[in-house]
């Protein structure tokens, strides 16, 4: 089993990333280098937070275009897991692998705190080692992360049970105050419809050892870890 | 062929140097004659620019140089002192910290994002050239009020004024956010003072810290004749000419408005790309030597690499990748364009360097080479722009003995605090200090900044006195705290110094740390003025002594003077920032109180003589009690004293509380500072989990004094009665006195004094009073607020 973490020119949670793969949980994750084209030999990609090409334009709107992407959309359609974190998730929807956008925070500024999220669904391999309704406090860090997306694409993604994270009261409860950039029905991470494809604002990645003050975050890569072990390799294209 | 017989002639600029061009550049009739004498000849225009910028105050230490040779500098844990890009030190475990504090005054106060901005990347690639890759930002701010004053002093300031501080506030957050959010390095820390006396000339000081394999640092030293210099990242443009010298170097005028073409414009993405690039280059081992584009840029690179060397370097400008067509060696010399590296590296070993910058996306080109005749010569054109001696400019600027006079006493220090009836209710005079924006939550501030990108970060800014960053891979964690009060200053520079030394050091043996080297950044203004020289001299030997009384070296820093506007200077504020070594990370300690039930002791590091009730001690309390923040906010009074520092006694807490965390009996632990217990003893609470402080103890002192004095060498720790006799034990022998003063309660925060309650929070409104300050504020934060 491998994990592929992708760099691009300003990713910069790249390190930690691989950090929460390698070291916290002991499976073996490697860097992709953005102009790479070949993503044989991993089972899963995650596509980390940061600023890729400055988040010029707008956010992950550069980035959408680099030579890897090309790859990693292959890679989905053949069924491989990808894991978009904050700026990753920005690239995602850019590169139409989700729907919907990631707009300014309705406070204009740059957030970096503590959050809870809500699973709102276990049916996808980044979230079945979580319970259902389980709260986790993990931090958000964006100016960006104010999830918008038309009627149509918001019934669709409640119909396919696609929204798998949402911001929450400590309780579970879901309460204005406790969304913190005003996304668009308290959403904090959706998946596609094939499941393969996930992406969410907060970083998990950051809340994986009891130093950093929560261990919340490795629901999602202890989830990812076994649902690989369950179906090993999956995808090469 | 020798070189020099196929260099072309110095070059007869168009714009001839005339005593009014020298005047200009702000170079003296003494200074042109010096250097009239190391050329042996007239400078061109270009060379008067190149000496202009590397004799400059801010490049060449002029005034300062002479009084910093006082401070100490030399421990066994410190592998580089000052003189490089950034102080070293020997952590354990084979690394090093690399870390360093700048100031980026001026600049902010005429573009306060574009001036934060690049005073953080500046700073951070300070760190990166020598190898070390950031892992921790703090930021030292001054403001003027961004409140309206209370009470009747003079210190009010006009609606107007206060507004244009609230913008310079957000301006220079915000720009420090962009910086470092983007760059990829976490702001963990720093402290932030509002006094009316920045209000013309805000203070932006920053520090970065990096870690590096302690064998494989890099220095700024041109080596190897033939080598060839390479000059990397953004290409060079017109701004930030002379920002060192007419923006730093300076007094602000009505005039400084127009110098906003002088401050640069940063891109953190290109600095982030650099940093990776830089780093990777380093690891090939093809490097000799670099060192970044500050202050100076291009100029101050070549030269001081070439004098650190021992060499000279040569180079052509028409090499230099350029943003605009048409510039001269002047312009080019004195550009100080952001996100730009100069290297020496091995001859023959280019393609290896070239290859990662390549594929990093920046340019690298080869513009020169080191010579051994230990000129600058700058070729352009075909012609020779300029031929100066290397070390002439970076190390024979004049030093300056300016003169020294010792202003009179101020009558403020005569001033008085007129206390409240024994007995009386405090609560609301507590509500109000909790409000003041010294004092008040930080939150506003620090969630704007990614304070935990790496996931180094096991203290979070505002949990403890101190923030705190974890080396993975070893057991050991950094701390690092930041202190200055200008007020203190402006009182009694010497003790304020002091004060700022003592109270990093107690920020950071309070998360556990111990004390281990400092930076500083010394923020005063005008130097040609003689009072301003002596609060100079003053604060370093404060700095000084209690650096050497506490056994920290300092290993380099920043002066920056001149923070005068219309020719009023800024309160003398010396910055000092301390990074401490946690040996065993899991026994970290913050200020939050963890159980219930749990008993609150006071530590005074000052032993039994803690208090001699004397009458004439009992006058001088009075005094010191004048300059606090309680007087200040409550009082409205800005005067008095600062509290005297007993260097022993400081460093008497620091080893009691170094040992107490090691030993793991305390759950939480927090300084005594601003506002005195009252404050300490109520923020353990806000930052806990629902906890509060029932305090009740007996005190001679008048209750105000009691409970907002700010003396120092105190603190107060919070643990289990099961450990209160070891407590105990471990105190007595640091000669450290502990009183148990309270317990740790899930009911109402309460401190009472001789049997009588004097502060209560019966509604629970405390925290949110104290938490919501700042945010109030901000022009538009409170429409926001709510989404």
């Amino acid at each position: 089993m491998k994990i592929g973490v992708v760099v691009f020119p300003g990713s910069n949670c790249d390190h930690d990333a691989l950090h929460a793969v390698s070291e916290v949980l002991h499976t073996p994750a490697e860097f992709i280098w953005h102009q790479s084209q070949d993503l044989a030999g991993f089972d899963a990609v995650i596509l980390p937070g940061g600023f890729s090409y400055g988040d010029y334009l707008r956010t992950g709107a550069i980035a959408r275009f680099s030579p890897v992407m090309n790859a990693i959309a292959r890679f989905t359609r053949s069924g491989g897991l990808v894991l978009g974190i904050c700026n990753g998730f920005q690239i995602l929807c850019e590169a139409g692998l989700l729907p919907g956008a990631l707009m300014r925070n309705k406070g204009l500024r740059f957030v970096c705190r503590h959050v809870h999220i809500r699973v709102e669904t276990t049916a996808t391999p980044f979230t079945s080692a979580a319970r259902p309704g389980q709260v986790l406090r993990i931090p958000i860090a964006h100016a960006e992360g104010n999830y918008v997306c038309d009627a149509a694409t918001l019934a669709d993604l409640k119909h396919n049970n696609q929204i798998v994270f949402r911001y929450c009261a400590p309780d579970g409860r879901l309460d204005t105050a406790a969304n913190p950039n005003g996304s668009l029905d308290a959403i904090a991470g959706i998946c596609n419809r094939e499941r393969n494809v996930m992406g969410m604002m907060p970083h998990p990645e950051r809340a994986v050892e009891a130093a950093l003050g929560s261990t919340d975050g490795l629901i999602v890569f202890r989830s990812l870890v076994q649902s690989l072990a369950r179906q090993p390799a999956a995808a090469v294209s | 062929m020798s070189h020099a017989a196929r260099t072309p002639p110095i070059v007869e600029t168009a714009i001839k140097v005339t005593p009014e061009i020298v005047a200009e550049h702000g170079i003296t009739p003494e200074e042109y004659a010096r250097i009239r004498n190391i050329l042996g000849r007239e400078p061109n225009f270009t060379e008067l620019g190149i000496f202009s910028v590397m004799w400059s105050e801010h490049c060449s230490y002029k005034s300062s140089r002479m009084h910093l040779r006082r401070l100490p500098t030399r421990a066994p844990q410190v592998l580089q002192g000052p003189g490089e890009n950034a102080g070293v030190v020997d952590v354990g475990d084979g690394l090093a910290a690399v870390f360093k504090m700048e100031s980026h005054n001026h600049p902010s106060y005429v573009e306060p994002f574009q001036g934060a901005a690049t005073g953080v990347g500046g700073i951070l690639r300070d760190v990166f050239t020598m190898g070390a890759r950031p892992i921790a930002v703090l930021d030292s701010l001054r403001f003027g009020s961004i409140t309206p004053a209370k009470g009747t002093s003079a210190n009010g300031e006009a609606p107007e004024v206060v507004a244009r501080n609230r913008r310079l506030f957000d301006g220079v957050v915000r720009g420090i956010a962009f910086y470092g959010n983007c760059f990829g390095v976490p702001t963990v820390g720093g402290e932030v003072e509002f006094e009316p006396g920045y209000a013309g000339n805000p203070l932006v000081n920053v520090l970065a810290l990096g870690i590096a394999p302690k064998n494989h640092l890099f220095f700024a030293r041109a080596r190897g004749e033939g080598n060839p210099v390479i000059y990397v990242g953004a290409k060079t443009g017109r701004d930030g000419i002379h920002g060192a010298s007419l923006l730093a170097s300076a007094e602000f005028t009505e005039e400084s408005q127009k110098k906003r073409p002088n401050v640069q414009v940063g891109d953190p993405f290109l600095e982030k790309l650099l940093l990776e690039a830089c780093l990777e280059a380093m690891a090939t081992g093809a490097i000799v030597g670099i060192q970044d584009m500050g202050a100076a840029g291009l100029t101050s690179s070549s030269c001081e690499m070439a004098s650190r060397g021992g060499m000279g370097i040569e180079i052509e400008l028409d090499r230099v990748p350029q943003r605009e067509s048409g510039m001269t060696a002047y312009e080019m010399m004195l550009s100080e364009s952001q996100e730009r590296m100069l290297l020496v590296a091995e001859r023959g070993r280019e393609a290896e360097v070239f290859r990662v910058f390549r594929k990093w996306g920046l340019d690298a080109i080869e513009i020169g080479r080191v010579t051994s005749d230990g000129m600058l010569r700058v070729l352009h054109q075909g012609q020779t722009a300029a031929e100066i001696p290397a070390n002439a400019l970076a190390e024979q600027a004049p030093v300056y003995h300016r003169p020294i006079t010792r202003p009179k006493p101020s009558p403020a220090r005569d001033a008085r605090v007129s206390l409240a009836p024994v007995g009386a209710d405090l609560t609301a005079n507590f509500r109000c200090l909790l409000a003041a924006p010294a004092i008040a939550s930080k939150r506003w501030i620090f969630e704007q900044y990614d304070h935990m990108v790496r996931t180094n970060t096991t203290v979070f800014p505002g949990a403890a006195d101190a923030a705190v960053v974890r080396l993975k891979g070893t057991s050991r964690a950094l701390a690092l705290a930041t202190d200055g009060k200008g007020r203190w200053c402006a009182l009694d520079p010497r003790v304020g110094a002091m004060h700022a030394v003592a109270e990093a050091a107690r920020n950071v043996a309070a998360v556990g740390a111990r004390p281990w080297a400092a930076t500083n950044c010394l923020n005063f203004g005008n130097p040609e003025k003689s009072e301003i020289m002596w609060q100079f001299s003053e604060a370093v030997d404060g700095m000084a002594e209690a650096c050497r009384a506490l056994s920290i070296p300092i290993t380099g820093g920043n002066v920056s003077f001149y923070n005068d506007t219309l020719g009023k200077s800024i309160d003398p504020t010396p910055i000092v920032g301390v990074l401490g070594v946690i040996e065993n990370a899991a026994a970290t300690l913050t200020m939050a109180f963890r159980n219930e039930g749990d008993a609150i002791v006071l530590l005074d590091g000052r032993g039994n003589a803690a208090a001699p009730a004397s009458e004439p001690r009992e006058r001088e309390s009075l005094r010191e009690f004048a300059s606090s923040e309680y007087a200040r906010t409550v009082a409205g009074i800005v005067g008095g004293v600062p509290p005297a520092v007993d260097l022993a006694a400081e460093s008497r807490l620091i080893e009691a509380l170094v040992a107490l965390a090691a030993e793991g009996i305390l759950a939480s632990a927090h300084d005594i500072s601003d506002g005195g217990i009252a404050v300490a003893l109520a923020e353990c609470g806000f930052a806990s989990n629902g906890l509060a402080a029932e305090a009740a103890w007996q005190s001679d002192e008048p209750a105000e004094l009691a409970l907002f004095a700010e003396t120092g060498a105190r603190a107060v720790v919070s643990l289990s009665h099961a450990s209160l006799a070891r407590l105990l034990t471990l105190a007595a022998q640091y000669k450290t006195v502990a009183f148990v003063i309270g317990r740790v309660t899930r009911g109402q925060f309460q401190l009472s004094l001789n049997g009588a309650t004097v502060v209560r929070d019966p509604s629970g409104s405390l925290r949110e009073i104290w938490s919501g300050a700042i945010e109030l504020a901000v022009p538009g934060e409170q429409a926001s607020k709510q989404i």
